[in-house]
């Protein structure tokens, strides 16, 4: 039954309620599953290939599928009234390409402001073509090593150490982070209907990502900004953060307190008036009359 | 069986009468309706059954009181706490219990009421709120007599002196109220934040410097000035110039909150192309390096919501958005003047310092801000 | 087996009756010799309170209160309301080793560190909710059915101040653990009174020992929370229950109730038993709640500190409408003159608008009062179609706050639902202006159509929805005369009297004074009254069965009327 031990290390070893274990095999398999296909063909394609052949392979790659908006050459196209259709890609660096494609933002439907996570559209080997492609155009940040991102080292530090550098991970995460994607990394609006999404169920990989490139409205939070190891304390923060059990039972959505006044309303206010209604109502009633005495 | 035999017999000897009759400027009401009763009022096999309905809640409830303490002893919380479903199990039957336990002694009380009190609807006579007449002149007199004893109405000397001397009664009670501030409440306090010329720009939470080179345009940074943010010990550094002086000596950690409420900045790289050029304020940028103060000027939020792209703030509590790449002007929202800027610096090593207090107080509005 | 002669108001079922009465009685006695209490509770131990789901609103606020005061006396046994720093060793791992105040420290302690805590200190958050929401729902019940009307203004104005006093504490309780939230709400609250003219910047020095945060707010904040408010509020709340049973309660009219009666169940056992059953279901709630639904997380906020927030930073429910107007009103507002400034945008939205508002509630029986002139007590509930501009009233000033609670919300409503917040914004700066207006227009008609419908079924039954057809081929629909009940509360209403200008010169010849304020009177009395229906007479009603009743072939005469359901309907 015991789950939260720290002491003990991370989620593998956390002993937990009956259902409980059959979730985190589950989560374990799909995690494991997931990771081997996100990385593993990656790490050959990058073992077999070599990078001249990964840029070329990527190049076609883009002139069919991104050179409209973006260029033959990613410096960025005009539409007919000037405006910007796709922004110029010299510079961005592969990181963005990985972060953009990889969450399925990128192909866009249409130009806008708002751009959302979607189902993906390229595989991790057409991903990664595409951003050795962009890669080469002109030097940027570049797709991040898993050593980069993957917290791991972290939870393998003495327990009041690791308890420090997770405690720094929230303090810049409050810091940094909290005022658009919420104290509990569920997201929050943003000026003329656009929004930041939810933390909720992004990968280490694109989360590193998105703080090395400050995608779409998004500030960017460079090396020289916030370093790597800083990063990666943020990282193990968020994961310590979804590892929590729902200690006070369902979260309703986390919203803070507008979501906690609507269930009060909905909930609480509105199931006792259904009591006082059960209440004052009269009970059934019997044609029978009373036998008098 | 006539209707009037089902209702309850009159007169129970505490006040209350039989249902009258409606009276007269009421004639067009219907009077009382009959009686109906209900089927645990006729049939004892339906009042058994209530009766065991109610009954079995109420042990329920104890199962539930019992569960309860079981839960209480059986659930560890804290560091090793226990789940369920990824719930605090704790928590979760705690509450379940006490609460299912609570809600049939509800249930089953009201059930009794229901089902089994007596549900014959009984009538009681208002009376009017105010006192009899008789009572009314009496306490009139007793009052006139008594205001006339004590002269009251004879000696406004001793009358308007007594009141004088509550209401200054009052006095010594609200000036003791004035420590509740400090000793000095000028609001020129507001006015001045740790920040002076020479303070180097830290990183919120880490404490580390800035150096021009760090930041990338789109980069934005979360700062302080140094000397608030404690160094790995947990103390507070004292924060050193350009040329090495020692800027003021370090602060009481007491302190730290106070001023780290008004001297909080952002720091934010764009474009130099994209910023809108303020006569009163060139040079205040380092390489479209930008700082402003992180307090907003409506009710003192920190802001830290920037748009990379069109460099508008805006802040979570009211949505105040100010324009970074034009002197921190308002453009939407309730706050009713622009974010106050800081005149950057860069060492020859490339750090960024402050050449200067803002010029304006930070945070929100005040009477004396002028 | 009837027993109703001996005690007339049970059942009569023998489980009713006490195995041995003897030794109640012997227990009474003794606490009489000592108390004289049977003097007292003659009267009231059988005293009749009517039955009707919305006479219990306000309990569901007493009971909430008696769940707030026991949860909240479990809470002060542990929670230190200091804001001296330490370094949490507790066992929420993100938090661990960062330096947190004594406050916040022992709300983690506990919320991880004492079983049950969590589930105490969240049924305390809910139970504040649940507390204003009912007191808010309790108030408009009363609004609606006229129940402040004399004698019982003084219980209206006594209800206003629960509710205010209820709000500042539920404010001054969150702002307790010290977490980021409350920290930022205690914040605002310090721009708030900054904002106040003259006296704003010596108000926030003085609430807060220093300039902000200083280091005594928490402790000040607590002593106000646990002693000061919740002391005022059980005075309050005593003198509003004793109030409530001198004046017995109000009674919907119907068969036999009357404005000289009340009828209902008698407070022992029916009332006792359904009173204080509800308590274990507002308790048994408010428990269910606090074990499954996560309010307040504080430890994912973090502690307080006043270069940090997050998105979705709203303060609790009820103190919503104040700040979406906080968030909606233009900062164009804020003047500066004469080298001061007059901070509008704070000032006007949180400070003076609920002062107004408050100001408005407790007025408003004596505005009432002024308005129609009645002198009368009254203790027969209005439906609120009867009072067709108060229920309007009441539609504006609803619409009011919840278009205020929604600006309050705005963020969390541009995501949830896909909008621009500065669109909303836009929208609601007209909407809090247009929308009560419409509202009460809106009511106001529906009210009156409404009145027009009842008074029809009065008069001339219900429609069965049975199409008749007569020997010689005309079809008809059967109408029914109303059961009693519904009909005794159409006719069982009393009629609207309209003030009459007095001239504006007597008998002799004299001027009478303050002739514009009468006129001002005379006006609202007309707007308040002159477009509403008034409940048929005996004698219509007398009439219009007479007309069913005369006539068999009265679809002939079909044109003759008005109203062509007038000559539908079958005589009976």
């Amino acid at each position: 039954m015991r789950f939260l031990n720290r002491s003990a290390g991370r989620l593998s070893r956390h002993r937990r309620g009956r259902f409980a274990g059959l979730a985190v095999l589950l989560v374990a398999l799909l995690v494991t599953g997931g990771a081997y296909a996100a990385l593993a063909p990656a790490g050959q394609a990058e073992q077999s290939q070599d990078n001249a052949e990964l840029v070329e392979q990527g190049r076609e790659l883009f002139l069919v599928g991104c050179s409209t908006c973006h260029g033959q050459n990613g410096e960025g196209v005009l539409d007919v009234n000037g405006n910007q259709l796709g922004p110029s890609l010299q510079g961005v660096g592969g990181a963005a390409v990985d972060f953009q494609v990889g969450t399925g933002r990128m192909p866009m439907v249409q130009p806008g402001q708002q751009n959302p996570r979607k189902s993906v559209a390229y595989s991790d080997d057409e991903t990664a073509a595409l951003a050795a492609f962009v890669q080469s155009l002109a030097p940027g940040p570049d797709v991040p090593d898993e050593s980069d991102y993957d917290p791991s080292s972290i939870y393998e530090l003495p327990e009041d150490e690791r308890d420090a550098a997770i405690n720094r991970g929230q303090q810049i995460f409050l810091t940094n982070c909290t005022a658009c994607h919420n104290f509990n990394g569920r997201g929050g609006a943003m000026p003329r209907g656009g929004y930041a999404p939810t933390l909720r169920g992004v990968s280490d990989k694109h989360i590193y990502e998105a703080m090395l490139t400050g995608p779409s409205q998004m500030d960017v939070f460079s090396d020289g900004n916030i370093p790597p190891e800083n990063k990666r304390e943020v990282i193990a923060f968020l994961e310590t953060l979804q590892e929590q059990p729902q200690q006070g039972g369902f979260s309703l959505g986390g919203l803070g307190p507008v979501g906690e006044g609507l269930y009060v309303w909905v909930v609480g206010i509105g199931g006792l008036v259904g009591f006082a209604v059960w209440i004052a109502a009269h009970t059934t009633r019997t044609k029978k009359g009373k036998e008098t005495a | 069986m006539s209707d009037q035999s089902n209702l309850p017999a009159s007169g129970d000897g505490a006040g209350h009468s039989r249902v009258p009759e409606p009276l007269e400027d009421q004639d067009v009401a219907p009077g009382l309706p009959a009686h109906v009763w209900r089927p645990t009022d006729v049939d004892p096999k339906a009042e058994k059954r209530a009766e065991r309905q109610v009954a079995a809640l109420f042990i329920f409830s104890m199962v539930c009181a019992v569960l309860f303490v079981v839960a209480y002893f059986s659930f560890e919380i804290g560091r090793e706490i226990d789940t369920f479903l990824g719930f605090g199990a704790s928590n979760l039957f705690l509450g379940l219990t006490l609460g299912l336990g609570m809600l049939a002694i509800g249930v089953g009380v009201i059930q009794w009421a229901r089902k089994l009190m007596s549900d014959v609807e009984i009538a009681e006579l208002r009376h009017p709120a105010a006192s009899s007449e008789e009572d009314r002149e009496t306490t009139l007199k007793a009052l006139t007599a008594g205001l006339d004893e004590s002269g009251i109405g004879r000696r406004p000397l001793i009358r308007n002196t007594l009141l004088g001397a509550l209401a200054f009664a009052g006095v010594p009670l609200v000036v003791a109220l004035r420590d509740l501030g400090p000793r000095n409440m000028s609001a020129s306090r507001l006015e001045k934040t740790f920040w002076m010329e020479g303070m180097y720009i830290v990183r919120d939470v880490l404490g580390t410097r800035i150096n021009r080179a760090d930041l990338e345009i789109g980069d934005l940074l979360n700062g302080e000035p140094e000397g608030l943010v404690p160094n790995s010990e947990g103390h507070l550094p004292a924060p050193i110039g350009p040329n090495g002086q020692e800027l003021r000596p370090a602060l009481d950690h007491e302190q730290l909150l106070i001023e780290k409420v008004k001297s909080a900045v952002i720091v934010l790289r764009m474009s130099p192309g994209d910023i809108v050029r303020n006569p009163d304020r060139e040079n205040w940028d380092v390489d479209g390096i930008v700082c402003y103060s992180k307090i907003c000027t409506h009710v003192g939020c920190p802001i830290a919501l920037n748009e990379q792209q069109t460099h508008h703030l805006l802040c979570p509590c009211h949505q105040s958005t100010f324009d970074l790449a034009d002197s921190g002007k308002v453009v939407f929202g309730p706050a009713g003047h622009s974010l106050p800027q800081m005149h950057l610096a860069a060492d020859d090593e490339g750090y960024l310092y402050a050449m200067g207090d803002f010029d304006e107080p930070v945070g929100p509005s005040y009477w004396e801000r002028g | 087996m009837s027993t109703t002669s001996k005690v007339a108001d049970t059942n009569g079922g023998t489980a009713a009756r006490s195995g041995k009465p003897s030794k109640v009685g012997a227990a009474a006695n003794w606490a009489d010799e000592r108390l004289g209490l049977a003097g007292l509770a003659k009267k009231n131990l059988r005293k009749v309170f009517p039955d009707h789901w919305s006479f219990m609103l306000g309990e569901i606020a007493l009971w909430s209160f008696v769940v707030l005061l026991v949860t909240g006396v479990f809470l002060t046994f542990w929670f230190n309301p200091s804001m001296t720093e330490i370094e949490y060793q507790g066992s929420y791992a993100p938090l661990r080793g960062s330096y947190i105040s004594e406050a916040f420290n022992s709300s983690l302690h506990i919320s991880f560190d004492v079983r049950g805590g969590l589930l105490l200190r969240q049924m305390h958050h809910w139970a504040a909710h649940l507390f204003i929401g009912s007191m808010l729902i309790h108030m408009m019940r009363v609004f609606l059915t006229g129940a402040y009307r004399k004698p019982r203004e003084i219980n209206w104005v006594i209800g206003v101040l629960l509710l205010t006093l209820g709000t500042l504490e539920g404010f001054t309780g969150y702002s307790l653990p010290d977490d980021l939230l409350s920290g930022t709400g205690v914040r605002a609250a310090d721009g708030f009174v900054k904002s106040i003219p003259v006296i704003g910047t010596y108000g926030s020095f003085l609430l807060f020992g220093d300039e902000f945060p200083g280091h005594s707010i928490i402790p000040r904040l607590y002593i106000i929370h646990v002693l000061l408010i919740p002391g005022l509020i059980l005075g309050l709340i005593a003198a509003h229950m004793l109030l409530l049973v001198y004046h017995k309660h109000t009674q919907w009219p119907g068969p036999g109730r009357t404005e000289q009666n009340v009828v209902g169940f008698p407070m022992l056992p029916v009332y006792a038993a359904k009173a204080g059953g509800f308590f274990f279901i507002v308790f048994g709630a408010t428990a269910l709640m606090g074990g499954l639904m996560t309010i307040n997380p504080i430890w994912m906020y973090g502690p307080y500190d006043p270069t940090k927030v997050t998105a979705g930073s709203q303060p609790d429910w009820y103190m919503g409408w104040p700040d979406g107007l906080l968030r909606i009103i233009p900062g164009w507002t804020e003047v500066s003159f004469w080298g001061v400034t007059l901070a509008l945008p704070v000032f006007l939205t949180v400070i003076l608008m609920p002062t107004l508002i408050i100001t408005f509630l407790i007025l408003y029986p004596f505005i009432d009062n002024w308005i129609s002139g009645d002198k009368r007590e009254h203790h027969l509930l209005q439906r609120p179609r009867d009072t067709p501009a108060r229920t309007g009233l009441m539609a504006a000033l609803v619409t009011f706050y919840v278009l205020a609670l929604f600006a309050g919300g705005n963020d969390i409503i541009a995501i949830r639902l896909d909008l621009s917040i500065n669109q909303i914004t836009y929208f609601l700066r007209a909407a809090i202006f247009l929308g009560p207006i419409l509202a009460f227009w809106i009511t106001k008609r529906w009210c009156i159509s409404l009145q027009r419908h009842a008074k029809e079924q009065a008069l001339h039954g219900y429609e069965t929805g049975i199409i008749e057809r007569s020997p010689d081929g005309a079809y008809s629909e059967r109408h029914l005369p109303l059961p009693d009940a519904k009909q005794a509360l159409i006719v069982g209403r009393e009629r609207d009297q309209l003030l009459e200008l007095e001239p504006a010169v007597d008998k002799n010849g004299v001027e009478r004074p303050h002739n514009r304020k009468e006129r001002l009177r005379l006006a609202l009395n007309r707007f308040w009254f002159a477009d509403n229906l008034q409940p048929p007479t005996a004698a219509e009603i007398e009439a219009a069965h007479h007309h069913h009743d005369g006539h068999d072939g009265h679809e002939l005469e079909a044109g003759a009327h008005d109203d062509d359901r007038d000559a539908l309907v079958k005589g009976h």
